[in-house]
């Protein structure tokens, strides 16, 4: 018999909430997490505005770790570390009554530590290479979010690390998923994690012009399918799920979130960032994650968007749903969460997995903020301004990441 | 520069790099101290930086305890 996955718990680090009581009602209500870039001057930089994590300390969420272990761990794993021992708290698990091999870790990265990597460079460059610190590589590598994770947990099981841009969140859910349905695993902690606010790392995205430079209105520059959108806005933080085979998660008398039905990931195989123009991968990976889960497309009622406020993204992502739902596109809602919280990159997939699996448990839908003049080319109902409650069946997530890379994630009340 | 001195700015480095505070000269970096071979050699690079020495890679293996760290350094900085 197949084996199904379920999502028995979730832990979140965000703009707009460190719990997940905080995060629900700051989405459900419309509140933005965007602001002018508080961890550095962002003077000079085209783009001045993020979704920052603030007064964030790991210790809060881990007192047994000293100041100096801390020092040993770049922020994105230390937000991962903090999102998966709230997820555990979440799921009521009981790992100590567990076989550790059964249980494994997959936190995704797009970029791993880079404020790291740039400290260190500085460091190099201004004082020479024996300044280095040996943490360096141990505090940068993209699985090093996994590993403190496993560490941290003693999950000894499958453990891997999904980089595919700003997809990886998405691959990450996927890939855990599929472990747990192919019998390799029972629980997996799975999500992403991305610290990227950094000099470095905002430039180099401001020289792509990806960047919304609405520095003078922060909390209105992530306008996904507005007609004045002009760029995404970076966001930090991760967003971790218990994903659990379901058997197991009934045994145990879980509180259960949803369903993760099914998953699927294609290649635009066209550009380093731009969005194929016809979005045949777009509209492909969609079909073919519906296909896979047997999932009746008159049940969807909810798509949660890759939606970045990106001028081409939002457009060609409208016209794949188009294609994919035909005259039922009109009347799915479809929203974007980064909206709110900003583009996190590596753990837009994963925090916005959390955000519709709160969608779902609670029939309503978080709206679009900061929509307002409608775009020809955007005719979807993206609930602007405000959420609704309607019931929720199946929910669709997309993902899609620099390199063409395309997911699809589908998760189904239960 | 004087054994004390060197003890006092050993302690600094010391604690700035590895929160450890209290500890005896004869105690090991390893066995008592709790530290890694990575936090042994981020004490060394703060040694390195303070003293402004250089620790060849085979020499790191002779400091194994506070007590030989600070005879190396005092060596180092005659």
């Amino acid at each position: 018999m197949d084996r199904k996955v379920v999502v028995t718990g979730m832990g979140i680090i965000s703009p707009i909430g460190m719990t997940l009581k905080d995060y629900k009602e700051n989405l459900f209500n419309g509140v933005s997490g965007v602001g002018r870039i508080q961890a550095f001057d962002p003077s000079g930089i085209a783009s001045q505005i993020a979704g920052e994590v603030k007064d964030f300390d790991l210790r809060k969420f881990a007192p047994e770790f000293k100041v100096t272990e801390v020092r040993r761990i770049d922020r994105f794993a230390q937000f991962a570390i903090a999102a998966s021992l709230l997820a555990y708290k979440d799921s009521g698990l009981d790992i100590n009554r567990e076989d550790p091999y059964r249980i494994g870790t997959v936190i995704a990265s797009g970029i791993g530590g880079i404020i790291t990597l740039e400290e260190e460079i500085r460091k190099m460059v201004e004082k020479g290479p024996s300044r280095v610190s040996p943490f360096l590589t141990a505090k940068m590598i993209p699985n090093m979010a996994t590993a403190w994770v496993s560490m941290k947990l003693g999950l000894k099981g499958y453990a891997s690390c999904p980089v595919t841009a700003c997809a990886s969140g998405g691959t990450a859910i996927g890939e855990a998923m599929e472990v747990i349905k192919r019998g390799d695993a029972d629980v997996i902690f799975a999500g992403g994690s991305e610290a990227a606010i950094t000099p470095i790392g905002v430039a180099g995205f401001a020289a792509a012009r990806a960047l919304s430079t609405r520095n003078d209105e922060p909390e209105k520059a992530s306008r996904p399918f507005d007609k004045n959108r002009d760029g995404f806005v970076m966001g930090e933080g991760a967003g971790v799920l218990v994903l659990e085979e379901y058997e197991h998660a009934k045994k145990r008398g879980a509180r259960i979130y949803g369903e993760v039905v099914s998953f699927a990931q294609t290649d635009d195989a066209y550009h380093v960032t731009a969005p194929e123009p016809n979005g045949d991968a777009r509209k492909k990976v969609m079909e073919f994650a519906l296909k896979k889960g047997n999932v009746p497309i008159d049940e969807v009622d909810y798509i949660n968007a890759h939606g970045t406020s990106t001028s081409l993204n939002d457009k060609i992502e409208t016209e794949a749903i188009k294609a994919v739902f035909g005259d039922r596109a009109y009347s799915i809602p479809v929203s974007s969460t980064k909206s709110m919280v900003g583009h996190l990159l590596g753990a837009a997939g994963a925090v916005e997995a959390v955000a519709t699996l709160l969608i779902i448990k609670e029939d309503f839908i978080h709206p679009t903020i900061n929509y307002e003049e409608k775009d020809p080319d955007c005719d979807l109902d993206y609930v602007p301004n405000i959420g609704r409650n309607q019931k929720v069946r199946y929910a669709l997530s997309n993902s899609f990441g620099f390199g063409g890379v395309n997911t699809s994630l589908i998760f189904k009340k239960i | 520069m004087t054994r004390e001195e060197v003890l006092e700015k050993f302690r600094a480095i010391f604690e700035e790099r590895t929160g450890i505070n209290e500890f005896k000269e004869e105690d090991k970096f390893i066995d008592d101290l709790g530290l890694d071979s990575l936090g042994i050699m981020d004490v060394v690079a703060g040694i390195e930086e303070e003293f402004d020495i250089s620790v060849p890679d085979e020499d790191i293996g002779k400091l194994t305890t506070v007590k030989s760290a600070i005879e190396y350094i005092l060596e180092k900085v005659k």
